[in-house]
């Protein structure tokens, strides 16, 4: 306990907004996972600190909290790059040649099955089931964005736009 | 609170598009947003200053709705439209409205524009982009003809279809739950009450007893489209005789299996008629609570299944004393969080529980005790959105479709290397013969039909000795395989066979929960002696512990999940054994897939001795002289593929 006291990342002392998601669901440990939908969604993961402190607020044993955190694979207890890739691996994807662009993405990002986000905390890397898009097979999708009938040329022409656009922005060129 | 008058909502919303000459319909489902058609629905609106939905077109003071949009927040006077004389005069009024999915995705965007005058002729458009609008409408008026180049074109003789009606992707299917699937705005309750929506509801609720609304529906003989197939009657039967202070109606959108998008289309193109059918299968079974659980992969469904129940609300459609009876009722959206394991019903009410998604033996059912130990009917999305049906037309004529066995339609995703992909709706019994070539198009690139890998990852694979057979629920069970949630996904020769089933076996692996030993540690093993036959580590002996092992998994497990799991395995290996063995036999993968499997060799008539692949080669494999056809050392070679990259005569090849 004692570690993660310690060891509290600053933007995670306060626990104002946290406060403010438990009172929207009305404390109730029936919406755990819609609260941490929530808490993720402020923090972009699940820092550890927040999670036993909302076992406490809702007066559940951590092991449930972390159990749920744990087992459903939106949940990240890892900080999650600026772009989140998602490359569809469902059936219809699988069959149209997904793994080239995964291979290409690993290849150029410098990413492997351990390690999913960049160094510079730039890119992570998911391979995710089904989008259901299966009808553009294969589908990436980056943040909000839906790339549907993808090859090797036009993922990488994209990887090469957002680097450029965050070249130009580490420059001040664009705010 | 005052009953609802559909009849005049109806009606304001008929009097108001009364003065509209044209309606544009572009498809926004997530598939034609994708491919761009964002872009398209505004360059329609910023070029001919059309009204942006119906909902935005108001009432002139003569009241004969010549439908002038004041503007609001996207109206053409506000965005500053660039409305020639010539379009106002040609188009007159026209509304550009954004509509669900046509399930013909892989060609959008698509867009139709629809006179709606008497008699005047629908033109329906593919890979439509920003600038072809400019071209639409030009052509438009200078000489009223649809522009060629962005009609259908059929793939195989390239004969083009002006109307949607009469391509073959669509004429072949009866279109029941997604009858109005890209032909309404998703997002206007007064559109759907025009076409007759929330009718059964009112009939349902005012005049018939809940006993008899079960009953109607039993004998129509609809089961549920989600997987099991279960009579959606009989389930609501169940919750009605149990007694208990508070039921629950949970409609299941957790739609995982990968391959199938069939709910989604119907959440995000018509979620008003799954709301209706939530509305009446609560009802029927004496719930007063609803509760919509869609996966977090579904933005776009989350967000219109929201907005329908927010709508319904407002106008009255939902709450207390519904059409001024004593019947009560709520719901809410929940948004899941990435567990395939939620679509098993006991999973997913732990799940809106807010607990882990893990499945518990049954009995007792969700019907004698469900969420929150309360209760619960549990309906798949299709499944609700065929409700309305079935009390609009009656049991009787439900019936006229499908078999005797399983009535009805089914939507099924068709996916895979096929030409025509895309959501279609079909009579249950039509065979894999007419959905795979005459919906569906046939193989692309000239390749051969080798299997149909059907129900996802609890489904099983039909190869081409069952292409006439009729699909339904007990012909599908009959052969291993299932309906299950209706992914169809088309395999060539291309595919290698056992890739496939080491491919779902490593989904269903992954996404088992861990609960019961013999799903969480059987997958595993059934994974382990799959990879190493595509890997070419294969022992003699492998094929008959694989099926050992499936059928421990099939017999032990507890949920469907476990018990579904080695249904690719089993299937294939029924279908496909000798290309199983030809892996462990031979280390042979006939469709040339498997990289451990593959040989590099060189065709001596080909290589001219350039010596490029030789130098690459970082193991040097290769040898040979100057000039002279070149070697590959087997012994040596690590199957890296570089030189077949580097091969510019294509003299390389792996088989």
């Amino acid at each position: 306990m004692k570690s993660t006291l310690t060891s509290k990342p600053p933007e995670v002392r306060r626990f104002q907004k946290v406060n403010e998601i438990l009172d929207n669901f009305g404390n109730n440990p029936a919406r755990l996972i819609a609260i941490l939908q929530s808490v993720q969604e402020e923090y972009r993961y699940l820092p550890e600190p927040v999670l036993s402190y909302i076992a406490t607020s809702l007066s559940v044993p951590r092991a449930r909290v972390f159990g749920v955190a744990t087992f459903y694979a939106h949940f990240s207890l890892e900080p999650k790059g600026k772009y989140i890739i998602r490359v569809c691996d469902g059936t219809a994807c699988h069959v149209n040649r997904s793994q080239s662009l995964l291979d290409l993405i690993e290849k150029r990002l410098k990413l492997n099955n351990k390690k999913s986000t960049t160094d510079d905390m730039l890119f992570t890397l998911e391979k995710v089931s089904c989008l259901g898009a299966c009808g553009l097979a294969p589908v990436v999708v980056i943040n909000d964005r839906v790339y549907g009938q993808v090859n090797t040329d036009k993922l990488g022409q994209v990887l090469d736009g957002i680097l450029l656009e965050e070249e130009r922005r580490g420059t001040g060129e664009i705010e | 609170m005052t009953a609802v008058n559909l009849v005049e909502i109806a009606e304001k919303a008929r009097q108001r598009i009364a003065g509209i000459n044209y309606r544009v319909l572009i498809c926004a489902g997530t598939g034609c947003i994708a491919s761009g058609s964002k872009a398209v629905y505004e360059e329609f609106i910023r070029l001919t200053g059309a009204i942006p939905g119906i909902d935005a077109v108001v009432m002139t003071d003569d009241g004969c709705g010549s439908g002038v949009c004041d503007g609001g927040t996207g109206g053409p006077k506000s965005n500053g439209a660039v409305k020639s004389k010539e379009a106002t005069s040609i188009f007159g009024t026209a509304v550009v409205s954004k509509t669900g999915c046509h399930g013909l995705c892989q060609k959008g965007p698509l867009v139709t524009v629809q006179p709606l005058a008497a008699g005047a002729e629908e033109i329906f458009y593919c890979h439509v982009t920003a600038e072809d609008v400019t071209e639409i409408v030009g052509e438009w008026i200078r000489s009223g003809n649809p522009v060629e180049r962005l009609l259908y074109r059929d793939p195989n003789n390239g004969h083009t279809f002006r109307n949607s009606r009469e391509i073959p992707f669509y004429t072949k299917q009866k279109r029941i739950s997604l009858v109005d699937c890209g032909h309404i705005e998703p997002e206007s309750i007064d559109e759907y009450i025009m076409r007759g929506g929330y009718a059964a509801a009112w009939r349902v609720i005012t005049q018939m007893a809940p006993a008899q609304v079960c009953d109607e529906v039993a004998a129509s003989g609809l089961r549920g489209r989600g997987g099991a197939g279960f009579s959606t009657g009989k389930k609501w039967q169940f919750a009605l005789a149990v007694k208990g202070d508070i039921k629950y109606i949970v409609c299941n959108g957790d739609e995982g299996d990968p391959g199938a998008f069939m709910d989604r289309s119907i959440m995000e193109g018509d979620p008003h008629r799954v709301l209706e059918g939530a509305i009446i299968a609560a009802f029927a079974s004496g719930a007063s609570h609803g509760y919509f659980y869609i996966r977090s992969e579904y933005p776009l469904a989350l967000e219109r299944m929201q907005k329908a129940i927010d709508g319904a609300r407002k106008a009255g459609l939902l709450g207390k004393g519904l059409f001024g009876s004593s019947f009560n009722f709520e719901c809410e959206v929940v948004e899941g969080a990435g567990a395939f394991v939620c679509g098993e019903e006991t999973a997913l009410l732990a799940s809106i529980e807010g607990q882990r998604g893990m499945p518990r033996p049954k009995p007792p059912f969700p019907a004698q005790s469900g969420l929150f130990g309360k209760p619960t009917v549990v309906n798949n999305v299709e499944t609700l959105a065929t409700v309305r049906d079935v009390i609009e037309r009656g049991a009787a004529e439900f019936k006229k479709h499908g078999t005797p066995q399983s009535p009805g339609t089914k939507t099924f995703a068709l996916t895979g290397r096929i030409l025509n992909t895309g959501l279609i709706e079909v009579p249950l019994g039509t065979t894999l013969n007419e959905i795979v070539y005459e919906i569906g198009g046939g193989i692309p690139d000239g390749r051969n039909f080798k299997a149909v890998q059907i129900g996802g990852p609890s489904g099983g694979c039909l190869g081409a000795e069952h292409i006439n057979m009729p699909l339904d629920f007990e012909n599908l069970a009959q052969v291993g395989a299932m309906v299950g949630s209706g992914g169809i996904v088309v395999l060539d020769d291309t595919t290698c066979i056992v890739e496939v089933a080491r491919f779902f076996m490593e989904f269903t692996q992954h996404e088992s929960c861990g609960k019961c030993i013999p799903c969480r540690e059987g997958t595993k093993q059934m994974l382990a002696i799959l990879q190493d036959i595509v890997d070419g580590k294969s022992q003699p002996g492998d094929l008959e512990l694989l099926e050992e092992t499936a059928k421990v998994v099939k017999t032990a497990s507890l949920c469907a999940l476990g018990k579904t799991a080695p249904n690719p395995v089993i299937s294939t290996l029924k279908l496909f054994r000798s290309e199983y063995l030809a892996h462990i036999d031979r280390r042979y993968c006939p469709a040339g897939v498997c990289v451990a499997l593959k040989t590099y060799t060189i065709d001596p008539s080909l290589c001219n001795g350039c010596h490029r692949c030789s130098m690459k080669c970082p193991v040097g494999a290769i040898e040979g002289e100057k000039r002279e056809a070149h070697r590959i050392d087997v012994t040596k070679c690590t199957k890296c593929g570089i030189c077949a990259s580097l091969c510019k005569f294509e003299a390389i090849a792996a088989v």
